[in-house]
């Protein structure tokens, strides 16, 4: 038979918190599920000889040195490429147009671009770079690949810390005779670049992380590349090598606890200059 | 003896489909203080808008008719803007440092034009600041940030940022409104010093403020002007019923 059952509402009160308190500590766990795994088996591994030798032996032996270098690179290849093409865009969009079709149209293609799976484009970069452009299996292609994945990151945020100063500035800034350059460089910009930053430093994490893009564009030769035109494999496209071909388990877990440390790095510091952004525009 | 520095001829502007300045006729004389008096959205603030062009920066903004700066008229396509701009600097209501220094808040003018002689430029800053009644105060923290500033201080600082571009006209948009009775005293003084060297609009929602600074006072309603004429005439014997009660308090 059934009976209404009530609970006092100081129990529901406390039932609720225990039970959200306890989804919030399985994402949590989750979390430290997988760093605490990597570390334990990465950290092991971790030495200076592994940080600064060649793979040797298809990875079994020796460091990750060429790998790094080449994570480096094809980074640096791909934000050197997308911070002018985003940040330019974002100016456009915000100081060079007013807003109407044109700009929604602008900005629903750059959010249908953060939404394609970054496998297509490193088939888009396979077939373009690779292919069509005769760049091969290179660092080049494979930055050029990373630099249109993390374009639309690049503009929204860019797009957001240029919004977000206030229209007094320029309003002052044109009042005192400064045409648009002068007011978007000496104004602007200097005002949202911290959140221009934090932007670029995303894509920086996303860039280091990237292994389908990469795969497909950048090759996965174990030399130290020598020029933009170096077939190169960087970390994740390593790990990945490793531990889908049986090559070497202790070696992938090595790379890994890099890449994990690398990331994080590049998040807490993020996280400082957002900090830091946040409390400045607040301030003033 | 009058010369006519500005003439307003027929001048509308509209936002969209709504007029805010309506055909107006107004002519504004070299080194005179002129205030502009009149409740909210009469168009007091769009008007000084249109003379530096400012306006153009509004969206869906028209002007209609002519206004001539210098027997130069302002709307036409050979004039720089820049240079219009330079030529009548603008305070406005509230004080607006750029997030720099108080130097570089001053210098950022003169350094537009590309003035870089680093003596020139800590003479001008000496000059402005000394003009906005504001050297003794700032001198040894010129380094710091402009944003650090009292609010009379910053629009002080304001008012020196527009001297230092060396201007024929100062503009300024109700620059007392957010002001205590002090800094506001402090802007008034300074103001009346400055009209030997030049000319100066005044919008005020003030009419105790029109009536100590201002030599000719303009009634404007509705994007109308409704009068203009000597200070004393206007708060004495105006011409029109609507001046006299909003001069009386008894709308606006």
């Amino acid at each position: 038979m059934k009976e209404k059952f009530r609970l006092q509402p100081r129990a529901e009160q406390k039932i609720v918190q225990v039970f959200l308190y306890f989804l919030t500590s399985v994402a949590v766990l989750v979390l430290f599920f997988i760093l605490a795994v990597i570390l334990k088996n990465g950290l092991p591994q971790l030495s200076l000889e592994f940080l600064t030798k060649n793979p040797a032996h298809m990875g079994r032996e020796g460091g990750i040195f060429s790998t790094v270098v080449a994570t480096i690179y094809l980074t640096f290849i791909a934000l050197l490429v997308a911070t002018p093409l985003g940040v330019g865009t974002a100016i456009y969009l915000t100081e060079y147009t007013f807003e109407g079709t044109v700009t929604r149209i602008i900005r629903f293609g750059a959010e249908c671009l953060a939404g394609i799976p970054s496998i297509i484009f490193g088939l888009f970069g396979f077939i373009l770079f690779v292919n069509k452009l005769k760049f091969g299996w290179s660092i080049l292609s494979g930055g050029l690949t990373l630099a249109f994945m993390v374009l639309p990151t690049i503009i929204r945020t860019s797009e957001e810390a240029i919004k977000s100063v206030p229209a007094a500035y320029r309003l002052v800034s044109y009042s005192l005779g400064s045409t648009r350059w002068q007011t978007v460089t000496k104004v602007v910009l200097p005002s949202a670049a911290p959140g221009i930053v934090t932007g670029v430093i995303l894509s920086i994490g996303r860039s280091i992380g990237e292994t389908a893009a990469v795969i497909f564009t950048a090759g996965s030769a174990l030399h130290l590349p020598s020029s933009i035109f170096s077939s190169a494999r960087t970390m994740s496209v390593h790990f990945y090598i490793l531990a889908r071909e049986g090559i070497s388990m202790p070696k992938a877990y090595g790379t890994a606890a890099v890449l994990v440390i690398a990331i994080l790095l590049i998040n807490i510091i993020t996280y400082y200059l957002m900090g830091k952004y946040i409390g400045r525009s607040s301030r003033s | 003896m009058k010369d006519r520095a500005i003439q307003v001829v027929k001048f509308s502007h509209y936002y969209g489909q709504q007029p805010s300045l309506k055909n107006l006729n107004l002519d504004i004389y070299r080194k005179e203080i002129l205030s502009i008096i009149g409740p909210a959205r009469s168009g007091k603030s769009t008007f000084l808008t249109c003379l530096n062009r400012l306006v153009d920066l509004v969206p869906a903004s028209r002007v209609e008719g002519k206004i001539f700066i210098d027997g130069q008229d302002i709307y036409q396509p050979e004039v720089e803007v820049a240079a219009l701009r330079r030529q009548l600097g603008m305070v406005f209501a509230t004080p607006v440092p750029l997030p720099m220094s108080i130097y570089d808040n001053l210098v950022f003018g003169p350094k537009l034009q590309g003035q870089t002689n680093r003596q020139e430029l800590d003479h001008l800053v000496e000059d402005c600041l000394e003009k906005a009644g504001l050297w003794a105060e700032v001198k040894d923290r010129l380094k710091t940030s402009a944003l650090k500033l009292s609010g009379g201080q910053q629009q002080r600082l304001c008012l020196a940022r527009v001297l230092a571009l060396k201007p024929e006209y100062i503009l300024l948009d109700e620059p007392t409104s957010g002001l205590d009775p002090i800094s506001t005293m402090k802007i008034e003084d300074t103001l009346r010093l400055l009209k030997d060297e030049y000319t100066i609009i005044l919008v005020t929602n003030n009419t105790k403020q029109a009536a100590r600074v201002a030599e000719r006072t303009a009634f404007f309603l509705m994007g109308e002007l409704v009068e203009v004429n000597d200070t004393e005439i206007v708060f004495t014997r105006p011409a029109d019923k609507r001046t006299e009660s909003y001069i009386e308090g008894k709308f606006g």
